[in-house]
């Protein structure tokens, strides 16, 4: 996985709640068995004017100007501003894959579902929270000031103003040394092999058919 | 000894080990696995030279993209194709139990997993989908987990997670007529919102809910995703205990019995804390219907159209507004006088035989309104459809012009070939309404089984107890 340790990128705000991820990632696109690729498909229904397909030249088709990532002031972002429960509904991967492969590598935003913001960090993408009034304020300098970068100080905990002020914000140790350090987490988990082994003989001991009950 | 609740035991009893920020290496007794959320799972395991952990564990069925109509002629659709291919073969290279396209027992796979008691009691069961929390209606903790996630449980039998908070959503009191475990759990959504269970564990609990059948329980906790929470759960109960009995996965005999007695202590102790309580009373809920983009956006059919305007949050205000537009609807509209393109009557909320007895009640001796394009039924399951037309719900479907289908997700997110054309509005039975779900352009409309097909042969939302 992408480390992530310190970001100093473009904002560009999606000010709508509840952008779910079959939004972010429409299902014909799911179809793919790959992980990557999902980039120019991301919010595709509201980025281009026509219906799109898995195999289309994504080049040709005709973009929807009224959309915010179609705007050249926020072209090269990297930095999402949202608004809350953000990644709602289907536990689809290919949101973040989607959000990675566009560029994106941080997400603001009030609230997150819980199955997006758990997702994010297996793909080196950082979900950050932020008080809903602190996001309303961000939403508000990012429309009134062109080219509007923010920094985010994943070791700190905190996302740099260009006034020079610091917002902190909060995230587990655990994810956050993963993120840092690069972590596979399969890898650590089978750290612990014994340990699993040691969990399922007692378990097969007191719940035997928890281990394949059509043979018992 | 402290008063638990559901969720504290069903947590407690999967640890593995713990770290000090709290982070848990959680056991994970049953692995749901369909087609389009493992392909990069299985190519992370062969890329690291990784084998399963525990095979038995692992059931596998594809659902999302098998065609409904002609399947003899194998999936038309290429891409699908591949998809459902490769689960074949990644099933077949690892050793892992699959119910293929042509088993009677394929079918969506929360409907597979307790038809066959793949999902018990005191399990945690995971799955690459968002609506495995509808497996916490069996006393199970059962959430939805990404890809990545999908390769860490078939690697090492465990997840990476985290205790989140308790919720305790008690209904006390009688249904009213015609009001199902739909109506509740929309109600319940539009209640507390599409992220009011966020960051929680919901326990749905109280005299409505047990008077729920296992059918309904599932239908409610398929919906805890719904209002932000991974899980949603029931307390064990006689229900709960029969539904297992001679399920082909279920353990017979001597373990029966000891089965019986672990799951009997499956509910909160008297008097356990959870960070979170909200109060219903069974009586103000009245059959649902949803107007907008986002479940939590719903009214009583006898309702109309929110106005916007009214509401004071101006986020949520733009949200309203930005809904209509999708929607084609105008504030203030009656709810009873939004006519319908197509009906859909199938998915992991509503295609158990409950549900399809409940739209053949209401179908039978009457016919599709002429308005309407397309009604079809979509049973959940292979033993589902087999069930329905031993007891001749088929005929009355047919008699009364819907379509009687193949088992799969179908509509629900028209990854197949079932889905609306722009601008076409539907009654679905179904458990999402965002924008372009069932279709792009497609306007979507979440109802129960009844009130489906009430809508299917009035043409419009009404009640099905006002049907002449």
């Amino acid at each position: 996985m992408k480390a992530f340790t310190h970001l100093d990128g473009l904002v560009v705000p999606l000010d709508r709640p509840n952008v779910d991820t079959d939004a972010i990632i429409p299902k014909q696109f799911l179809k793919s068995i790959r992980r990557s690729g999902f980039g120019p498909n991301l919010f595709d229904e509201w980025r281009y004017l026509d219906h799109g397909e898995p195999g289309m030249d994504n080049s040709k088709r005709p973009l929807n100007p009224d959309f915010v990532l179609n705007q050249p002031r926020f072209k090269g972002a990297q930095i999402l501003l949202a608004r809350e429960n953000f990644g709602c509904g289907s536990s689809r991967e290919h949101a973040p894959w989607a959000l990675e492969d566009y560029g994106i590598r941080a997400i603001i935003a009030p609230s997150f579902a819980d199955i997006f913001y758990n997702n994010c960090f297996k793909n080196g993408l950082l979900p950050i929270r932020l008080e809903a009034g602190i996001v309303d304020r961000l939403f508000g300098e990012t429309a009134s000031v062109e080219g509007y970068r923010l920094v985010v100080d994943l070791e700190n905990q905190t996302v740099g103003l260009p006034s020079g002020g610091k917002i902190p914000f909060e995230v587990d140790a655990f994810r956050k040394k993963c993120l840092i350090e690069g972590l596979d987490d399969i890898g650590l988990t089978l750290i612990h092999k014994d340990e699993i082994r040691a969990y399922e003989a007692k378990r097969k001991l007191e719940a035997p058919w928890l281990f394949d009950g059509r043979n018992l | 000894m402290k008063a638990k609740n559901l969720y504290d035991k069903l947590w407690e009893s999967h640890v593995v080990r713990k770290e000090e920020d709290g982070t848990t290496l959680l056991y994970i007794d049953r692995h749901l696995v369909h087609e389009v959320t493992s392909p990069q799972a299985f190519e992370g395991l062969r890329l690291a030279g990784r084998k399963p952990w525990r095979v038995d564990s692992v059931l596998a069925v594809a659902d999302h993209n098998v065609p409904t109509l002609g399947r003899e002629g194998g999936i038309q659709d290429p891409v699908s194709r591949l998809q459902v291919e490769t689960l074949d073969a990644n099933c077949s290279d690892f050793g892992i139990e699959e119910f293929r396209m042509d088993d009677a027992r394929q079918g969506i796979v929360h409907v597979v997993g307790p038809e066959q008691g793949a999902t018990l009691p005191g399990m945690t069961v995971v799955c690459g989908d968002s609506h495995t929390s509808t497996h916490g209606a069996f006393a199970a903790l059962a959430f939805g987990i990404g890809t990545s996630e999908v390769e860490h449980v078939l690697a090492t039998q465990c997840l990476l997670s985290k205790k989140s908070k308790s919720m305790l959503i008690r209904v006390e009191g009688e249904l009213g007529m015609g009001v199902t475990a739909k109506d509740v759990a929309l109600y319940i959504i539009g209640t507390i919102g599409t992220a009011g269970g966020t960051g929680h564990a919901i326990e749905f609990a109280g005299s409505a809910i047990r008077s729920l059948s296992m059918e309904g329980r599932m239908t409610l906790c398929n919906m805890a995703i719904e209002a932000g929470a991974r899980a949603g759960m029931v307390a064990v109960d006689e229900k709960t205990i029969d539904y297992f009995r001679g399920r082909p996965f279920a353990p017979k005999g001597e373990f029966w019995d000891a089965a019986c007695r672990d799951w009997n202590t499956l509910k909160s102790d008297e008097g356990a804390h959870f960070d979170a309580t909200v109060e219903i009373d069974a009586k103000d809920i009245r059959p649902q219907v949803t107007w907008g983009t986002s479940p939590e956006m719903v009214v009583p059919v006898s309702g109309a159209v929110p106005d916007p305007s009214a509401c004071a949050d101006p986020v949520k205000r733009q949200g309203m507004e930005k809904a209509l537009q999708y929607m084609g609807l105008t504030a203030n509209q009656k709810i009873a006088e939004i006519p319908v393109d197509k009906v859909f009557i199938g998915s992991c909320t509503n295609s158990r035989i409950e549900d399809l007895r409940a739209a053949a009640k209401v179908a039978k001796g009457r016919h599709v309104a002429k308005s309407v394009k397309l009604a079809m039924v979509v049973p959940g399951s292979g033993l589902v459809k087999r069930q329905a037309e031993q007891e001749g719900l088929d005929k009355i479907f047919l008699e009364a012009g819907f379509e009687w289908r193949e088992p799969g997700c179908s509509m629900c997110l028209a990854m197949n070939d079932d889905r609306l054309s722009p601008g076409e509005r539907c009654a679905s039975t179904s458990n999402r309404n965002f924008e372009g779900r069932q279709g792009p352009g497609g306007r979507t409309h979440l109802v129960s089984p009844a009130l489906a097909a009430a809508a299917a042969v009035a043409g419009r939302f009404v009640d099905p107890e006002e049907l002449s």
